[in-house]
């Protein structure tokens, strides 16, 4: 379960992020903004080897003291990132891999709708939503 | 307050009607919100119900109590029966009927003159805010989720006061007139159709808004008569006021036109509540969205482009981000473009999106689009029995969404297990490679015995000793076949042994070796489906898989070879390589004819399987068999030529002939073989149906025309016994290797599930956090 997904343009500014509401979310988007950094490295170490074999998924990006960050790109690069609860010891990668397929399809389908501006916010597809908020850790 | 006595039927419907009002349960109502809808509802001036609430006591309190409401109830009651309002008649107006409020079920009641008048009256006091006409199908469209209960129960109340109406069936045959008024209480009857008078649609358009207005206090009330929306598509101004209405009337904000228009969809939702699908598209409306479907794309079985349904969407001037939304609900296979039902489905929510009625949040049933090429191909062949394959297919689509790739793998599987649907479409998108088709054409070729015992001994042998002889053509054949149906393919092997016609195989050993050259022809496709997802081409598939897989062909030479043919050759009778000849040229000739190939083996076997399922199909097609083998006589070497006359025959005989098979004439025989395979799958298992069918009906009557002569010369019945044995042998192995694929596919779920299960068990304990 996710603490905060979000979802980064190529241009790197943020089309979707969420975290569950907690006292200080911004700390979050710090998280992201700064594990972008981790992104676009890994990304660069891929790429010159095999452009067309890169995988999208990043694998974790970074581990902090409370949360863990994993990371992923899609082939547009368009990037996905989480972050998780490092006492979710029970999440593994395999997990997360899932989880971002499903972010990635529902990313998806979001382009797919002829009214959705690539570039804009995500902020009107509720099937987008409803599906992070499966992801979502549920804040008891 | 004086005490209120109520007679049981008050007591219970005041009750019910007080727990309707009483949404938060507090046992207080204020007097806002349902209160006044009701009231509203009761057609009564304003006047009449401002004075209702002081009497009693509601103004002085600030909120309906349940004596408050209670004594206002009867109060309306009184109003309604004409008696002055005053306090001491509460108790002293007896036998006083049951207050009526103007809701679906009061329709027939407002019917009458007076009710009339003071809907009228009403109307006029709120504003226009009443509800949308009637017949707009709001009845129908009621049931809304949360208000199905409670008007339901209120209507239920009120019938046995008004027996006239009940709401939920207001009589359809209610005065046109009338639905003006009384709909914008009552929502119309539950049946009327949206489409509902037209003339009155433009006056509506402000009750419609009105109308809207309340509806969108209930939303996802029925759809508000997408009627007025339609005329109205291009300009909006009403509807955009309705709509900057619709949010403040979502508040609840005491005015009256909230009020009013709750009441009205309190009265729509009550007439809808009940059992008319809100969302159903009337035929009026269908129509309709597909002459504007056709305005963007003249083919009806095409797509719209996602730029085009935005662009033509955006006329409606809803906000982009409900467009969206609808986008997302009605998209449903999640391709970037709308097919015909999935453009009806995102016009019908647009229509009710103007007309105020909130968007849903998951798309309504009864505006699924259709399941789609799968089924529809499947259909084409009209094949009951497969049924039950069908569904599957049908059930991918929905997964698509999720992933494609899961899509991608049912279709495989469900190829491999309908082989009859198979046959009768192009069929879904195949992602593995053809091996598992031409896994699947061996398959049905050891399989199809027992379908088409007759026909298809008679064609196969033909098919399948050419499939083997030629490679390409094999794997033509048996993609086709795959694509065709399973059992066409597998209908060939069993066919020659089966039918132990010498001369058939013969022919088909004849025939195949010249057409190892020619790659086999894909199988024509039955009609022109989506490009994308659902349908896949088979024929481009296999054409492309014959070429690249010898595997595949490889798998279809081993059927083969149970074909004795070439030692059948010397024994056969006489009256067989007639037979054979012409099943084998008709399979051989196309794909299509693969189908036939049931008939022959029907057609060979009628005598014997006098019991058996024989199609009409397999009748039809062994008449054109017998066409087909009289003009085919040659023998193999001719075999292509044969087909290529077959393929004449059979197009003359088949309505739905595919080109490609004519072309394929000259072609091997792999393409023929199949629809003849086809056919003998569809015979016993399902009815694959189709253009090949068509095709197999066409040139199996002729077969079957030609060959019930011929087996009788011979002392079919030993030989029928013979080959019936083969062919249910054939069957059976057909059916033991159908049984073990789908033994692989129930594990494969199953393992799916139980991973799944494991994953639900893991994230589990996080839920709890």
């Amino acid at each position: 379960m996710a603490v905060c997904v979000a979802v980064i343009a190529k241009e790197n500014y943020p089309l979707y992020i969420r975290s569950i509401p907690t006292e200080n979310e911004l700390k979050f988007h710090y998280m992201v903004h700064t594990s972008l950094d981790v992104v676009d490295e890994k990304i660069s170490a891929m790429g010159k080897a095999l452009v067309d074999q890169r995988e999208l998924y990043l694998g974790l990006l970074y581990p902090t003291e409370d949360y863990k960050v994993y990371g992923y790109v899609t082939n547009s690069k368009v990037k996905f990132v989480m972050v998780v609860d490092s006492s979710n010891t029970a999440l593994r990668d395999n997990e997360i891999r899932s989880m971002f397929r499903k972010l990635h399809n529902s990313y998806t389908d979001v382009m797919c709708n002829p009214f959705y501006n690539p570039g804009d916010r995500i902020q009107s597809s509720r099937a987008f939503d409803s599906m992070v908020t499966s992801m979502m850790i549920q804040v008891c | 307050m004086e005490g209120l006595t109520l007679s049981d039927a008050e007591q219970k419907y005041y009750s019910d009607l007080f727990s309707y009002c009483d949404i938060e349960s507090t046992k207080k109502v204020a007097a806002n919100g349902r209160v006044l809808e009701l009231f509203r509802a009761a057609q009564l001036p304003n006047d009449v119900v401002l004075q209702i609430m002081e009497l009693c006591g509601a103004t002085r309190l600030g909120y309906f109590g349940r004596s408050q409401f209670y004594i206002a109830l009867k109060l309306v009651a009184v109003a309604q029966s004409g008696f002055p309002l005053r306090v001491e008649s509460i108790n002293t107006v007896k036998d006083l009927p049951l207050p009526r409020f103007v809701a679906s079920k009061n329709e027939q009641e407002s019917r009458h003159a007076a009710s009339y008048s003071s809907d009228s009256e009403n109307q006029g006091s709120y504003s226009g805010v009443i509800p949308p006409p009637p017949g707009r199908g709001q009845v129908k469209k009621g049931s809304v989720s949360h208000d199905a209960v409670q008007p339901r129960t209120s209507a239920d109340q009120q019938e046995p006061a008004s027996p006239v109406v009940s709401p939920q069936q207001s009589p359809p045959t209610s005065p046109h007139t009338w639905r003006k008024h009384s709909r914008h209480p009552s929502g119309g009857n539950s049946e009327r159709p949206l489409a509902g008078p037209g003339p009155f649609w433009s006056p509506f358009g402000e009750a419609q808004s009105g109308s809207s207005a309340g509806d969108a206090v209930w939303s996802g009330h029925s759809p508000p008569p997408p009627q007025e929306t339609w005329v109205s598509f291009a300009d909006t101004p009403p509807t955009s006021t309705l709509l900057t209405m619709h949010p403040a009337s979502v508040q609840d904000q005491t005015t009256v036109r909230t009020v009013a228009s709750a009441t009205t969809a309190n009265e729509i939702r009550r007439q809808s509540s009940s059992y008319d699908d809100p969302w159903k598209i009337t035929d009026e409306q269908r129509q309709y969205y597909v002459n504007q479907f056709k305005t963007i794309q003249p083919d009806l079985n095409g797509f719209i482009p996602g730029s085009a349904a935005k662009e033509f969407f955006t006329k409606s001037k809803l906000p982009i981000l409900e467009l969206s939304h609808i986008w997302e609900l009605s998209d449903f296979d999640k391709d970037g473009a709308l097919t015909l039902d999935e453009f009806c489905a995102a016009f019908h929510l647009v229509v009710a999106r103007k007309n105020g009625y909130d968007l849903p949040e998951k798309l309504p049933e009864s505006l699924m689009p259709k399941l789609i090429d799968l089924e529809d191909s499947a259909d084409v062949g009209d094949q009951p029995g497969e049924v039950g394959y069908s569904g599957s297919p049908a059930e991918a689509p929905p997964s698509k969404s999720p992933s494609m790739p899961s899509l991608n793998q049912t279709w495989p599987e469900l190829n491999q297990s309908s082989e009859d649907t198979a046959i009768v479409h192009p069929v879904p998108i195949r992602m593995t490679p053809s091996k598992i088709h031409m896994q699947e054409m061996e398959l049905k070729r050891t399989g199809s015995d027992h379908t088409n015992p007759t026909s298809p001994l008679l064609v196969k042998p033909s098919d399948l000793s050419e499939e083997s002889k030629i490679n390409s053509s094999v794997k033509f054949a048996s993609g086709n076949t795959v694509a065709d149906g399973y059992s066409s393919s597998d209908s060939f092997t069993s066919d020659p042994e089966q039918i132990g016609n010498n001369v058939t195989h013969q022919r088909s050993h004849s025939g195949t070796s010249p057409d190892n050259t020619a790659p086999p022809p894909p199988p024509p496709r039955p009609q022109p489906s989506h490009s994308r997802s659902s349908s896949l081409d088979m024929n481009r598939t296999f054409a492309v898989t014959t070429g690249q897989q010898q595997a595949g062909v490889v798998a279809h030479p081993p059927a083969v070879p149970p074909r004795p043919q070439p030692s059948q050759a010397p024994g056969p009778v006489v009256h067989r390589p007639v037979d054979a000849d012409g099943l084998i040229t008709h399979t051989s000739t196309s794909p299509q004819q693969i189908p036939e190939q049931p008939n022959f083996a029907d057609f060979s076997q009628f005598e014997v399987f006098a019991a058996s399922n024989v199609n009409e199909e397999q009748d039809d097609e062994a008449e054109k068999h017998p066409e087909v083998l009289p003009v085919e006589k040659a023998s193999d070497p001719a075999s292509s030529l044969r087909v290529a006359k077959t393929d004449s025959k059979i197009e003359e005989k088949t309505a739905a002939s595919v080109p490609a098979n004519v072309s394929k004439g000259t072609t091997p025989l792999a393409p023929p073989p199949k629809p003849v395979r086809r056919r003998l799958k569809s015979e016993d298992e399902l009815r694959p149906e189709v253009d090949e069918h068509t095709q197999k009906t066409g040139v199996l009557a002729a077969v079957l025309a030609s060959q019930p002569s011929i087996p009788r010369s011979v002392g079919k019945d030993k030989k029928a016994i013979q080959a019936s044995i083969r062919r249910n042998k054939e069957t059976n192995t057909v059916l033991a290797r159908l049984n073990s694929e789908l033994q692989q596919q129930l594990k494969d779920v199953l393992e799916e599930r139980i991973s799944l299960e494991v994953q639900l068990e893991q994230l589990r304990p996080f839920s709890h956090l």
